[in-house]
């Protein structure tokens, strides 16, 4: 009963979101395999990040969910963004 | 408010909160080691980039595609559970678990094949390669046996929930602990999703 108001997402979804995470997958194979250098790698790592954004979406129910959990991994990426910045300021110069 | 409902703990929203609380210090525990990745190839990128060559893209690019598909099949059970398919649940989980285990087997003919060519922390091969290439194939050890290591949790976990399925104790009004398990795997999923490129395209 509790339950009730929880959103069965469709076999047909995932399926597709599914496709749609091996092309990514594949294409970033292919797209670092075009010698483009550092470019590639870039590139990859957005579709990587692409590819989670998908995943934290559609798979682990972050769009149907209540708008806090989103928000609350949304918080986590950005403290990791910001430890990430700040140790590239002793590095990077 | 019956009388069952007061001797009754369950608590789907504060369990799945709970889980993602989880979640979050596992992200920023893989999180650190990424930070560790960044700095380490960007002090040592031409080593990290010749290092990465040694890696086999078709076996890494076969397990991400294991991976992501055993996540679409643990959320699929999620939804079959929902609509009262007990049957169809537990095939589902039980997809989900062999994949798992493909990933761990192809994990280790490729963990063998490396330490057979040398490549291993406190090598002789890797200490003739530099320093560069010793750094590589550590965070390469360290980060994907970590993640070998959830692989094997996330085993247990699934099997432990499989049973409870089969014996009726998850079911369609009561199905946190499956719910959570597929967010932890889901977890073990994005967090290869990054390895991936970042130990197996940067040659």
């Amino acid at each position: 009963m509790e339950n009730s108001e929880h959103k069965i997402v469709s076999f047909k979804t995932y399926g597709l979101i599914l496709c749609v995470l091996i092309v990514f997958t594949l294409s970033s194979v292919y797209v670092t395999h075009l010698d483009f250098g550092n470019l590639g790698i870039v590139v990859a790592l957005s579709i990587a990040a692409l590819k989670s954004v998908l995943v934290f979406g559609i798979f682990m129910h972050l769009l149907y969910d209540k708008k806090m959990y989103a928000l609350m991994v949304v918080g986590v990426l950005l403290v990791m963004t910001i430890v990430l910045i700040i140790t590239f300021l002793d590095y990077g110069y | 408010m019956t009388e069952h409902s007061v001797h009754d703990h369950y608590d789907h929203e504060g369990s799945k909160l709970g889980m993602w609380l989880f979640i979050f210090t596992e992200l920023l525990f893989f999180g650190g080691l990424f930070i560790v990745y960044a700095v380490m190839r960007y002090k040592n990128g031409t080593a990290f980039a010749l290092a990465g060559k040694e890696l086999d893209v078709f076996i890494g690019t076969f397990n991400t595609i294991i991976l992501l598909i055993s996540s679409a099949t643990i959320a699929m059970s999620i939804s079959s559970i929902q609509m009262k398919k007990k049957n169809l649940t537990v095939i589902l989980l039980g997809i989900t678990l062999v994949l798992a285990v493909v990933f761990l087997v192809n994990k280790y003919f490729e963990w063998g094949a490396k330490i057979e060519h040398g490549l291993f922390p406190g090598s002789e091969t890797l200490h003739q390669f530099g320093h560069g290439e010793t750094l590589f194939f550590g965070l390469y050890y360290f980060m994907t046996g970590l993640h070998a290591l959830h692989i094997i949790i996330g085993i247990i976990l699934i099997t432990i929930i499989m049973v409870k399925v089969h014996k009726g104790k998850i079911h369609e009004d009561r199905f946190v602990q499956l719910e959570n398990t597929g967010l932890y795997w889901h977890l073990v999923d994005i967090i290869w999703i990054f390895l991936f490129p970042l130990f197996y395209l940067i040659a």
